[in-house]
């Protein structure tokens, strides 16, 4: 990675972008030698770090994040409220599983609904007839079936919530995000050793090749989603995120730097990969789930 | 997968090992326990005569960003080498598949420390925190029940540690990866609780009313783990 030269090409692009780097430009401006540009460019995540401030004015706030996450979970709730009616879950485990799962998504939405008032905002909505809901002709008819796309929500869950985790930080609304987080990955796990797959993302999985767990999308610019049911803010998409086999975090190779050697699927499935608000969204993922 | 699944009595051969031929393990784990309990007197001795020496909460995971990466660093070390042990020396009552399930999380806790050590030392060379010493003498690893009960106290502590670390960043990109860290462990304490209690995975112990996970601050945490490692650790600096 050539780090001056893509503040070359930002620069060409937006001229601003060396002010948007606000105090820190006299960082640049003390890097005078070569041998401190290549001591800064071989630290990527002080990189991270820096577009992640040179680019903060354009993010969401906090509450167009809680409506993108309360419109997941809407979705989930309503998914679990149809899958629970439609009658083919085996009595006992099973059943006592998935209604442990829908009670969370109920929870959740009503938490989220209520941060997002107390924080004097409006709350997407949603019921099983109007606003945000799962689409009825996708679900699907069988159990099997059924299980399969609980898995996929789950997972999409997971990553979602990583995807904006960047945009609450240092606020107590990043505790909360996370505390649900972990309990999706829960959901997520158990589901997943319902289907007889293992509780991990990992390249095995009968499902690896959906687009849940790959990535990319048409870039698109900054959008206001309005739904039936309120509206809900997605950051502007401009690469695609990793997909979840990925074995490479922070420029790191898992499989080959870290003094030991790992096989490719333990380094995929020790990470799990974040999704960015437009790839989820997008109609091959729950975009294409919402009614 | 079953491949890694080794027969019945395996374990019996990798105990035939020089070092462990003169005891069987059940003793082994009693001699394990009494020098414990007697290195703990020892050092309780030491301590009047370190009574001289500044006041040492022990050893610091450091400040800022840094601290929370060595925080993490330090729990991973502790689940890295506790599943390190769990595959070295199986509990003879592993049920099938157990084994292979283990010997695959044991592989990412040891990518996870070997992770931290790479970026720490990148990020923050001269400030990662030393190799810890765990001390499992209170894990009997010949019994499924007492390694799972350890597991799923090490992976619902592990979900907590990062739940709760996440607002002490300042750095969004160490935010993404503790994010893609967490839900991994999150995983793994799912998995280890339907094993212990089918349909445990997310029970209302774990999970409140308003559906939320729990967390913890670094130093609750460090006080729970403590007794899992040789060395004492300080917390009280972590991300500020």
């Amino acid at each position: 990675m050539n780090f001056f030269q893509i503040i070359d090409q930002l620069a060409a692009v937006d001229p601003d972008v060396l002010d948007r780097f606000d105090s820190r430009r006299s960082v640049f401006n003390s890097l005078g030698s070569v041998a401190k540009r290549s001591a800064l460019a071989a630290t990527p995540l002080f990189l991270g770090a820096l577009f992640q401030k040179a680019y903060a004015g354009t993010k969401s706030t906090p509450v167009e994040v809680l409506n993108y996450a309360l419109t997941l979970e809407l979705l989930e709730a309503d998914y679990y409220r149809l899958f629970l009616a439609a009658g083919t879950i085996p009595a006992g485990a099973a059943t006592a599983a998935i209604t442990q799962i829908k009670k969370h998504e109920d929870a959740h939405v009503a938490l989220l609904t209520g941060a997002i008032r107390s924080a004097g905002g409006t709350p997407v909505t949603g019921s099983s007839t109007a606003g945000v809901r799962f689409k009825p002709s996708a679900f699907p008819s069988t159990y099997a079936g059924q299980l399969q796309v609980a898995q996929l929500l789950e997972d999409a869950g997971v990553r979602a919530y990583k995807g904006r985790a960047g945009e609450l930080i240092g606020t107590t609304l990043l505790t909360t995000a996370l505390q649900i987080h972990s309990v999706e990955a829960r959901h997520a796990a158990h589901i997943r050793t319902m289907r007889g797959q293992l509780p991990w993302v990992n390249p095995a999985d009968d499902l690896a090749s959906n687009a849940i767990y790959t990535s990319g999308v048409t870039a698109t610019p900054s959008t206001t989603v309005t739904t039936a049911g309120g509206s809900y803010g997605i950051p502007a998409y401009t690469a695609a995120s990793p997909t979840e086999n990925n074995t490479v975090q922070s420029n790191v190779p898992l499989t080959s730097g870290l003094g030991a050697t790992y096989t490719a699927a333990d380094a995929a499935a020790a990470f799990d990969e974040y999704l960015q608000a437009a790839e989820v969204v997008d109609a091959s993922r729950a975009g294409g789930l919402l009614a | 997968m079953s491949d890694n699944l080794q027969p019945r009595g395996s374990d019996d051969a990798a105990f035939a090992q020089p070092l462990y031929t003169p005891i069987k393990r059940r003793s082994f784990f009693m001699y394990a326990g009494a020098t414990a309990g007697a290195t703990a007197l020892v050092l309780a001795g030491c301590s009047k005569d370190n009574d001289n020496n500044p006041v040492s909460n022990g050893i610091s995971l450091g400040s800022g960003d840094v601290g929370v990466l060595n925080y993490a660093y330090a729990l991973e070390q502790l689940e890295a080498a506790f599943y390190a042990q769990v595959v070295k020396t199986p509990a003879s009552d592993f049920q099938t598949g157990e084994l292979a399930y283990f010997t695959q999380v044991a592989a990412h806790e040891a990518i996870h420390r070997d992770f931290f050590k790479a970026a720490i030392n990148r990020d923050a060379p001269g400030k990662i925190l030393q190799d810890l010493t765990p001390n499992f003498t209170s894990i009997d690893f010949t019994k499924r029940a007492s390694v799972l009960g350890a597991a799923k106290t090490f992976e619902d502590l592990g979900v907590a540690a990062y739940n709760g670390a996440g607002i002490l960043l300042k750095n969004a990109a160490y935010l993404v990866i503790a994010g893609q860290i967490v839900s991994v462990e999150a995983r793994h304490a799912a998995y280890v609780r339907d094993l212990l209690t089918p349909g445990s995975f997310a029970d209302d112990n774990q999970v409140d009313a308003n559906g939320l996970d729990k967390q913890m601050m670094p130093t609750d945490v460090i006080t729970a783990a403590q007794g899992f490692i040789t060395q004492k650790l300080d917390a009280s600096s972590v991300g500020k």
